[in-house]
C-alpha cells in the first residue's frame, strides 16, 4: 500500500460516517467585518489611516515620492518597465537614477523598488501583489523601499472581499506595513528581510 | 521524583522566567485589546473558526483528495508522508533531484516536529532558519521556546554574545536594531546563495489548493524569490473547505498570536512562479505529512488538531509563564503542547504523560483559544488515559488517603475541625515520603478551611 492509501484509509476510518459529519459553517462577509477602528471619508481614506497605523506610508503623487527619496538621499533603484511613462520616468527627471532590469548580482545597488499593486484591503491597511501584475518579485522584496501603486478603483473593503477576489493567481502576498520582528525582547524594528519602508502610491 | 515541569520552573536561571514572563504576558494584554476593540462578539468568531475547521477535519478524505488535485492541476508535485523518516527522505531525495547543496528554511513547526533541519545538515545540505528567532535557535543549537516567538526566553545580551561568537557583525552589539541589522546583511547573501527553499504552511484550501503562509519578517518570501525550488511541508490537518474560510482564521490568526490585525506577509500560494515571473520556483512540492495526526483523529482528543498554532494558550497560561517552553519537553509547549505532545508523540506517551497534569485546570487557555479547543477537557481525558494505561507518573502523590477522608463525612468533619492545628504543625517534616517530594517544590497557603460549615449552619438557624 502507497503511503498515499495509508494516511486515507486511516483517516476514513477515523471518521464518523457521512450524515453525522458536522455541517459547514455559513456566514456572510458582514459578519467579519472589524469595527471601523480608523474610519476615513472615503475607501482610501480608511486605507491611508490603517496603513499608516502599521507604519506604511500613503502618497497621491509621483512629485511626492520624489521629494521622500530625494530626501532621504537614496539614489538609484528599480521600475517596473510598464511604469516608466507614469513613475520612473519623473523620477529620472529629478536626478534620481531608474533602472528596468533588477540585476540579481548588485542586489545591494537597489534602494527603491517600485511594482504594481493589484489593488489594497482598506481596513487591514495592506497592498495586494501577485506574480502577473508584480514584474519581479526580488524587486518589490529586496530594496529598502517598496513603492506599490495602485489606483482607486482597486481598493476593497475587507478581507473577505479580497479573498472573493482572488482571481487566478498562483502566487498573491498582501503586504500589511515593511517587514518587522519583535523577536529581540518583544521591541518592534522594521527592514528584517524584506523594505523597511511600504509606501502605497495612488494614481489616477 | 518531582513533577518534571515543577523541576524547570524551580530551577531556571531569574532572567530566564523574566522574559518568559514578561514576554508572554504583554502579548495576552495585547490580544485580548485588539479583538474586543475590533469586533463586537469575539466569541462568535471564535465558534465559528471551530465550526470551519471541525467540517473541514470531519471531511478531511474529501478535501485532502481535492487540495491534491488542485495543487497538481496547477502543476505542483503532490507527496505523502505517513511519518517524520519518509517526509525527511523524501524531501532529501527532491533536494537531491535538483542538485541542492543550499537552502533556506522559514519557520515551521512540523519541521521542528520531525527535526528536518539537523536531519538535512547531516546529510551536506547547508540548511538555515531564515526567521530571526529561530536563526539564532539555531546559531545556538538551542530549542526554541515559544510557537510564535521562538527566543522569547533569550535576552539582548544572549544574542549581542551568540552574534560577537560567530561573527555577525564587526563587533559587540545588543541594540535590537543593530542585531536585525546584522541579521538582514547575513541572510540577504545566503537567500541569493540558495538553490531552494523550505517552508510549512498555516492553512490549506482544499477549493484552490492555496497555501497560505503568514510572515512578519518576509523570510518565506524571500526565501521563495531567488530560487528555482520551493518545498512545503504540511501537516494533514492544515485543510479548510473553502478560500472564503481563510478570511475568517486570518482574522483570528494575527489578533489572537501578536496582537496584529494581520500578520505583515500574508501568502496565498498553489503553484510554482507565474508564467511571466523572472523570480521565483518553478518547482513546487508540497508534502503532507500524518505523523501521528490520524491516531489523533480517531482518539477522543480529536478536537486539539483545530489548533491553528497562535500561541494565546501559551502566553496566557499561568504554568507556562513559570515553567517556559523547554519544560514541555517538544516544540509545542503551553496548553496546546500537554494535549499534543502525549499524543503526537506515539511511543513517547508515558513519557509525556505528566503534561496533562501540569495545570490547575483554570480554564484560560479554552477562553483565549481562536478555535475554542476544549483544552481543560483534553488534558482530562488525557489524563484518565495515563490512569487506565497505568503509566506511572512522578510527583504525584497518592490520594489513597485523601480518599478514605473524603468519602467518611464523619471522619471529613472531625478533620475539618482539627484542620486548623494544621498550621501549627511541622508538616513539613512528617515522616511521609511522597508528602516529603510533593511539598519540597511547594509552598502551603495558611489553612482558612472549616467555616463554610459554620457559616451554613448559622444561616439556616436565622431562617
Amino acid at each position: 500500500m502507497s503511503s498515499r492509501d495509508e494516511i486515507f484509509s486511516r483517516i476514513r476510518k477515523a471518521l464518523p460516517p457521512e450524515e453525522e459529519r458536522p455541517k459547514r459553517p455559513e456566514f456572510v462577509n458582514g459578519d467579519l467585518l472589524s469595527r471601523p477602528r480608523l474610519e476615513g471619508s472615503s475607501l482610501w481614506d480608511t486605507f491611508k489611516r490603517n496603513f499608516e497605523a502599521v507604519n506604511g506610508r500613503a502618497m497621491e503623487s509621483v512629485g511626492a515620492l520624489a521629494d521622500f527619496l530625494l530626501e532621504r538621499e537614496f539614489s538609484t533603484g528599480y521600475c517596473d518597465p510598464r511604469l516608466m511613462d507614469r513613475v520612473g520616468s519623473p523620477l529620472a527627471e529629478r536626478g534620481l537614477q531608474v533602472e528596468t532590469v533588477f540585476e540579481r548580482s548588485r542586489y545591494d545597488d537597489y534602494q527603491f523598488g517600485i511594482t504594481r499593486a493589484t489593488g489594497a484591503i482598506a481596513e487591514s491597511g495592506s497592498l495586494i501583489f501577485d506574480d502577473e501584475s508584480t514584474s519581479d518579485r526580488l524587486a518589490a522584496l529586496s530594496p529598502w523601499v517598496h513603492v506599490g501603486l495602485l489606483e482607486r478603483h482597486e481598493l476593497i473593503r475587507s478581507i473577505p472581499e479580497a479573498v472573493d477576489r482572488f482571481g487566478a493567481s498562483s502566487n498573491i502576498v498582501w503586504a500589511t506595513g515593511p517587514s518587522k520582528t519583535a523577536d529581540v525582547e518583544g521591541i518592534l524594528i522594521e527592514g528584517v528581510h524584506g523594505p523597511g519602508e511600504e509606501i502605497a502610491l495612488l494614481l489616477e | 521524583m518531582h513533577q518534571k515541569i515543577d523541576t524547570y520552573a524551580r530551577t531556571m536561571r531569574e532572567e530566564k522566567q523574566h522574559s518568559v514572563l514578561m514576554g508572554a504576558t504583554a502579548s495576552t494584554e495585547k490580544r485580548y485589546s485588539v479583538l474586543h476593540q475590533d469586533f463586537e462578539d469575539p466569541d462568535a468568531l471564535r465558534t465559528l473558526a471551530a465550526g470551519i475547521k471541525d467540517h473541514a477535519l470531519a471531511n478531511l478524505d474529501r478535501y485532502l483528495a481535492d487540495a491534491e488535485g488542485a495543487l497538481t492541476a496547477n502543476g505542483a508535485h503532490v507527496h505523502w508522508a505517513t511519518d517524520g523518516e519518509e517526509a525527511k527522505d523524501l524531501i532529501l531525495g527532491i533536494l537531491r533531484d535538483h542538485n541542492v547543496t543550499q537552502l533556506t528554511k522559514s519557520k515551521s513547526m512540523v519541521a521542528e516536529e520531525i527535526h528536518l533541519n539537523p536531519f538535512l545538515i547531516e546529510n551536506g545540505i547547508e540548511c538555515l532558519e531564515s526567521d530571526l528567532g529561530e536563526f539564532i535557535v539555531q546559531l545556538d543549537g538551542d530549542e526554541p521556546s515559544h510557537i510564535v516567538r521562538p527566543i522569547i526566553h533569550k535576552n539582548r545580551r544572549e544574542i549581542a554574545e551568540t552574534f560577537q561568537r560567530e561573527h555577525i557583525g564587526a563587533d559587540y552589539n545588543d541594540d535590537p536594531e543593530i542585531i536585525t541589522r546584522r541579521a538582514r546583511v547575513h541572510l540577504r547573501k545566503k537567500y541569493f546563495e540558495a538553490q531552494a527553499g523550505i517552508t510549512g504552511a498555516n492553512f490549506v484550501s482544499a477549493e484552490s489548493g492555496r497555501l497560505v503562509l503568514v510572515t512578519n519578517e518576509g523570510n518565506a518570501r524571500f526565501g521563495m524569490a531567488p530560487v528555482p525550488l520551493h518545498i512545503a511541508i504540511v501537516g494533514i490537518e492544515k485543510i479548510v473547505a473553502r478560500d472564503r474560510d481563510l478570511a475568517v482564521l486570518l482574522n483570528l490568526l494575527g489578533r489572537s498570536a501578536t496582537g496584529q490585525q494581520l500578520t505583515v506577509y500574508t501568502q496565498f500560494i498553489n503553484g510554482p512562479r507565474g508564467k511571466d515571473q523572472p523570480s521565483g520556483p518553478e518547482h513546487m512540492h508540497v508534502v503532507f505529512l500524518d505523523n501521528g495526526r490520524t491516531d489523533v483523529l480517531a482518539s477522543n482528543c480529536k478536537e486539539i488538531l483545530r489548533c491553528i498554532r497562535c500561541s494565546a494558550c501559551q502566553n496566557v497560561c499561568p504554568v507556562y509563564r513559570q515553567a517556559s517552553g523547554h519544560a514541555y519537553r517538544s516544540p509545542y509547549g503551553g496548553p496546546v503542547g500537554a494535549v499534543l505532545s502525549p499524543l503526537l508523540f506515539g511511543k513517547r506517551f508515558p513519557e509525556l504523560a505528566d503534561l496533562p497534569k501540569a495545570s490547575s485546570l483554570c480554564g484560560a487557555c479554552q477562553e483565549v483559544c481562536p478555535v475554542d479547543i476544549p483544552i481543560p477537557d483534553l488534558l482530562l481525558r488525557l489524563r484518565d488515559r495515563a490512569k487506565k494505561e497505568h503509566v506511572k507518573s512522578p510527583g504525584t502523590p497518592p490520594m489513597a488517603p485523601f480518599a478514605a477522608l473524603a468519602t467518611n463525612p464523619a471522619v471529613w468533619r472531625t478533620s475539618m475541625t482539627m484542620s486548623k492545628a494544621m498550621n501549627h504543625l511541622p508538616i513539613r517534616f512528617a515522616p511521609v515520603a511522597p508528602l516529603q517530594a510533593w511539598i519540597k517544590q511547594r509552598t502551603l497557603p495558611e489553612w482558612h478551611g472549616g467555616d463554610f460549615r459554620k457559616w451554613l449552619k448559622e444561616r439556616n438557624d436565622n431562617d
